[in-house]
């Protein structure tokens, strides 16, 4: 299964603070660690929400808000995505994780829909609309 | 925590270090299944403390530890078994414990370089080739022998005994537990990859309603994979292999039907593949092309899968580079079906008169003798050369010879545009 793993951001972490040599060498070792075991399918940190913008809806209305964003432990700092045997494994893996914050911080464990997921819910004509609408996306 | 969740999160940490743990132990106590029974016996351990101790800081040292200690009690205890013996006959005085010291030395050895024999190891090729997939899965994999005899339609007695065999030869075989160089590394890298990619094709031929461990083999291949390319960064194979799994890999959801059936590559909805698969393959590739083996079989396979990738429609696949691409396989990978796979890359690069005279050089292989895809590329070309009635023959003796309903239909049809 596939899991996403998102660091949540801090004060520090939105306040732009770059991590210590310390820290950086330690999570360059995790992630050698992550994909000497094969599960490490992509990962990035993101910049402070400062640097972000949201788009609100409300029904046709589009209002585009500049950050940053209140509630920061909601914020998400950075993330990686793995592919591991469930859910366990995981929660496991992330315990080996060096704390990526100088102060107390979390780490989240989102699993990933799966194709298995909707086919129960999906009739062929649905999931062959959804494909359609995929593929005029794609050709945009 | 409670108890159940204390057992998943040692099951997990025992998941984690399984491979690691056994490679470390084999090439100390030189013995697979010796290694395998001491993991096993250091799991038992966590088991029973853990859930009152709590999962230690480092587990994975911990397991070790606790596996190594068993591991010299063994050995002291066959040593005073065989000391008693000896007393009867000899003075053993002044002998030292020389295979502790040996012990102590090789547990600091480095690991990945452990975990890459042990790889080595299982794949060696003194074992039938069923049995180092087998015992891939089982040691680097941690499948069980029950899950790795669902994946591949047999029983678990059949794995058990196939498993313990191989262990034997291995044991018979006097083997160094080295990672192996120069010569040598190639010829058992070889078989490394193909056990490899045997593990992804078995998954990949899995088909709707099968147990669920079959298509999880695509996923279990393209671990090992990413495993291998990890601890062998500089082995251009290595990935090439593994950008041709990930990219295979990425059409998993687009290549079958509703009905189950097989959907040509052509024909699948390109927006159903799996974007990260596909860059992930593609960086490979680049990888293994930047280590020059652009030419490697796997590499060039790779690149082949590559065009189909890149092309976000059929209509844009860029022919004359896969064209190309099958000139240079040709080489390094001769064989009928690669023959004729060029022929259909040449006709769509070339146009339909390429393409039949390439098949002309090949129309008598033995090998494509009931080969559906021969006469039916063939019915190809001649169609769209405008040779309509040849073209016809050629349709309906590929029907004929095709299993897959779908692609009969599809044959069939094709027969009929050809009209008279």
């Amino acid at each position: 299964m596939r899991v996403m793993v998102l660091v949540k951001a801090t004060k520090d972490s939105e306040a732009g603070l770059m991590p210590s040599t310390e820290l950086f060498e330690a999570m360059g070792k995790f992630n050698e660690e992550l994909i000497s075991a094969g599960i490490l399918l992509a990962g990035d940190g993101l910049k402070p929400s400062a640097k972000g913008k949201r788009v609100a809806f409300d029904g046709p209305g589009r209002t585009v808000i500049d950050g940053p964003f209140a509630e920061t432990r909601e914020l998400v700092a950075g993330f990686w995505l793995w592919e591991v045997k469930d859910l366990a494994e995981a929660v496991e893996w992330v315990k080996r994780c060096p704390n990526p914050m100088p102060g107390p911080s979390e780490i989240e464990i989102r699993p990933l829909y799966e194709m298995a997921d909707f086919e129960e819910a999906m009739t062929p004509e649905v999931s062959e609309l959804h494909d359609r609408n995929r593929e005029k996306v794609a050709s945009r | 925590m409670a108890a159940t969740e204390t057992h998943q999160a040692i099951e997990a940490v025992f998941r984690i270090e399984q491979a690691r743990l056994i490679a470390g132990l084999a090439r100390m106590v030189r013995d697979v299944d010796l290694a395998e029974e001491l993991a096993q016996d250091a799991l038992v351990t966590a088991l029973s403390e853990w859930p009152q101790t709590g999962v230690p800081k480092n587990p994975g040292a911990w397991l070790m530890a606790a596996a190594k200690r068993r591991a010299i009690d063994r050995l002291r205890r066959e040593r005073m078994l065989a000391r008693k013996h000896a007393e009867i006959n000899r003075d053993l005085e002044g002998e030292r414990d020389t295979g502790l010291v040996d012990i102590e030395a090789a547990m600091d050895d480095d690991v990945g370089d452990e975990l890459l024999s042990l790889i080595f190891i299982a794949c060696h090729p003194v074992l039938p080739t069923e049995a180092r997939t087998a015992l891939t899965l089982r040691l680097i994999g941690g499948l069980t022998t029950d899950e790795i005899a669902r994946a591949f339609f047999s029983n678990e007695a059949t794995i058990a005994q196939r498993i313990v065999r191989a262990k034997k030869t291995l044991r018979n075989a006097g083997l160094t537990f080295e990672v192996p160089r120069g010569k040598e590394r190639k010829e058992r890298l070889a078989s490394v990859l193909e056990v490899i990619y045997l593990i992804f094709n078995e998954g990949y031929s899995a088909t709707a309603g099968e147990d669920l461990i079959r298509p999880a083999l695509c996923v279990e291949a393209q671990r090992l994979g990413r495993i291998l390319a990890g601890l062998a960064p500089d082995e251009p194979e290595a990935f090439g292999l593994l950008a041709l799994i990930e990219i295979q890999a990425s059409r998993l959801a687009a290549r079958t039907a509703p009905d189950g059936s097989l959907v040509p590559l052509t024909e699948q909805n390109r927006t159903r593949w799996d974007q990260l698969l596909i860059r992930r393959g593609l960086a490979a590739l680049d990888r293994a092309e930047a280590l020059g083996g652009a030419n490697g079989a796997y590499a060039l396979q790779a690149a082949l899968a590559a065009c189909h990738a890149r092309a976000r429609k059929a209509g844009e696949t860029d022919w004359t580079r896969i064209a190309a691409l099958y000139d240079t396989l040709k080489d390094v990978m001769p064989s009928p079906v690669v023959d004729l796979n060029r022929a259909v890359a040449y006709s769509m690069a070339f146009g339909p008169e390429a393409g039949l005279t390439l098949i002309g050089e090949i129309d008598q292989a033995a090998a494509l003798r009931n080969y559906a895809p021969m006469p039916a590329a063939k019915g190809d070309f001649l169609f769209r050369a405008g040779r309509l009635a040849e073209a016809k023959v050629q349709f309906e003796r590929a029907a004929a010879l095709t299993r897959n309903e779908r692609e009969k239909a599809f044959l069939v049809s094709r027969a009929a545009a050809c009209g008279g």
